[in-house]
């Protein structure tokens, strides 16, 4: 019972808004308005086996690498930026002014030294966007971590690394995650815009390329396919999240209830 | 000059708090040692610095000038014969271990082998009792477990000293007395040297076999009270009895005065403040 209202809620928003959205394309003779149903005709027509390990595989590849990239540096740094009162002094203004750049427009000056067409302007570009939301958020956890769980790992002589691993980065990973996830959707964002200067190959080029022929039901369905992975990752994120932090989800009811 | 007996001997320990453009004098001058295997407590007004002296005890601050040594070795930093049991028991346990591991933790670090860790971390759970909640998570447990909790992490990291900072402040009356008897009992059990800081009077006596009663701010030890109870103590006997009332109304006195600052008539000389081998001053041996 509860799990089938629970699919209801999670599906019966959705589910409305494709049928509103089959209903009011249906005969539609606009051309950039196609019936929903020409866009799902055109869809396995579209992305066949050349398109999916062409574009969406490499997309893909590009978006692991600059999250990963980011993930690493942002955490890394933020944990190093969090720990030290002297470094975050330092740090505050420059990281203010980087953080207020938007990422697309790097481009052209990362493209200078990499090219447009290079797979690293674009991992570079996704890898600079994600970075923020990580870095920032790796900061403040680090910061809030409990003064009685530091003193506690002290007065037991933790070594620096075992603080690090135990205490440090666990009691920020909350924190660390919730930067996570905002790095994820902006990644899948920087993953098209990178493509949209002059790439050749890519889902989001694709799309621009299917745009600039006029091929509107095929441009539809790629904005759909994106629509899905977005939604994917997500549900891969969450999964991610649901088995490892168990225990933030536990203090956080148990707090509520006491 | 050092007590061939101590296990901890705190000498003429100060700390100023170095604030801009304004110093806070915490602590002037504490002096006073405890005996391997002694229950000491430390009471005292509210802001008189117990927690500050805890944490210089314990390595956690560094003090202005003085000297603390366990077992004849300085402490410059947190020493290995040494655990804390925090006040803030939720937030003193790792919240993404199990009962188990945040146990067994220290105990690695320490460099123990994985067959040595189980043995003495199964040995402490089942010592305060904790044997079936192993697997739980620190936040699964009431108050009063989780406390049970850091208390079988200390004790299953033998320490030479166990230093216990308010522990029992935030559980309720019931718990409270569970817990107080369970530190007794394995402070018999196991020999362990326990200095035990509380604001509350009747606790300090009924746990005790001193009670140190500190001033107001800046502190200094305003008393040093024998407690002339028996080794084996219950909460209904014993906190009945004439000689534990007579103790909890001395000691009751003794902060009352603290409160409303007096303080020794002389602030001691590091060499007069120093009693006889093995026993601290008799209560008439000070300037009332």
């Amino acid at each position: 019972m509860n799990l089938v209202r629970r699919a209801l809620f999670t599906l019966g928003l959705p589910v409305v808004l494709v049928a509103l959205w089959w209903l009011s394309s249906a005969g539609s003779t606009d051309f950039f308005w196609p019936p929903l149903e020409t866009i799902v005709r055109a869809f396995p027509e579209t992305w066949t086996a050349d398109p999916i390990l062409n574009d969406v595989l490499p997309s893909l590849a590009r978006l692991a690498a600059g999250y990963l990239i980011a993930v690493v540096a942002g955490v890394a740094a933020g944990t190093a930026i969090g720990s030290s009162r002297t470094l975050r002094a330092l740090c505050e203004p420059v990281l203010e002014f980087f953080r207020a750049i938007p990422p697309p427009v790097l481009i052209p000056v990362i493209a200078l030294f990499a090219g447009y067409t290079a797979s690293t302007t674009k991992v570079v570009t996704i890898a600079l966007g994600c970075l923020w939301p990580i870095l920032l958020n790796t900061v403040e956890g680090v910061r809030s971590v409990d003064e009685v769980l530091r003193d506690t790992a002290r007065s037991y002589r933790f070594g620096r690394l075992a603080t690090l691993r135990h205490v440090v980065l666990r009691g920020a990973s909350p924190r660390i995650v919730t930067g996570a996830r905002q790095a994820l959707s902006l990644g899948v964002i920087l993953m098209v815009i990178s493509e949209l200067f002059g790439a050749n190959r890519g889902l989001g080029a694709a799309i621009v390329q299917f745009q600039r022929s006029f091929a509107i039901p095929q441009m539809w369905t790629g904005i759909i396919l994106l629509g899905i992975i977005g939604v994917a990752l997500s549900g891969l994120f969450r999964l991610v999240e649901h088995r490892t932090m168990a225990w933030y989800r536990g203090v956080r009811q148990a707090e509520r209830e006491g | 000059m050092a007590h061939p007996t101590a296990a901890l001997e705190v000498t003429g320990l100060a700390k100023t708090y170095r604030g801009h453009g304004r110093d806070v004098e915490a602590i002037r001058e504490l002096t006073f040692h405890v005996d391997r295997g002694e229950f000491v407590c430390i009471v005292g007004p509210s802001g008189a610095g117990k927690t500050t002296l805890l944490r210089c005890i314990a390595g956690l601050l560094d003090s202005s000038s003085g000297r603390v040594t366990l077992d004849g070795t300085p402490v410059t930093g947190p020493p290995a014969g040494m655990a804390v049991v925090f006040q803030e028991y939720g937030r003193s346990l790792f919240p993404w271990l199990t009962v188990r591991k945040n146990i067994e933790l220290p105990l690695k670090e320490k460099g123990l082998v994985r067959a040595e860790r189980t043995t003495k971390v199964d040995a402490a759970l089942a010592a305060v009792g904790l044997t079936e909640s192993a697997d739980a998570h620190p936040w699964q447990l009431s108050g009063g477990m989780q406390q049970r909790v850091a208390i079988a992490r200390a004790v299953a990291y033998e320490p030479t000293v166990l230093l216990m900072d308010e522990p029992f402040a935030a559980v309720d009356a019931q718990t409270r007395a569970d817990l107080e008897d369970l530190v007794r009992s394995l402070w018999r059990q196991l020999g362990v040297t326990v200095l035990f800081v509380t604001h509350d009077i009747d606790e300090s006596v009924y746990l005790g076999q001193r009670v140190l009663v500190l001033s107001n701010r800046p502190t200094v030890v305003l008393e040093d009270v024998r407690v002339d109870l028996p080794g084996e103590r219950d909460q209904l006997r014993t906190r009945s009895s004439q000689r534990f009332t007579d103790t909890r109304t001395r000691v009751y006195e003794l902060v009352q005065r603290a409160k409303k600052g007096e303080r020794p008539e002389t602030v001691p000389e590091l060499s007069a403040v120093r009693p006889p081998a093995g026993r601290p001053p008799a209560p008439s041996d000070r300037a009332r």
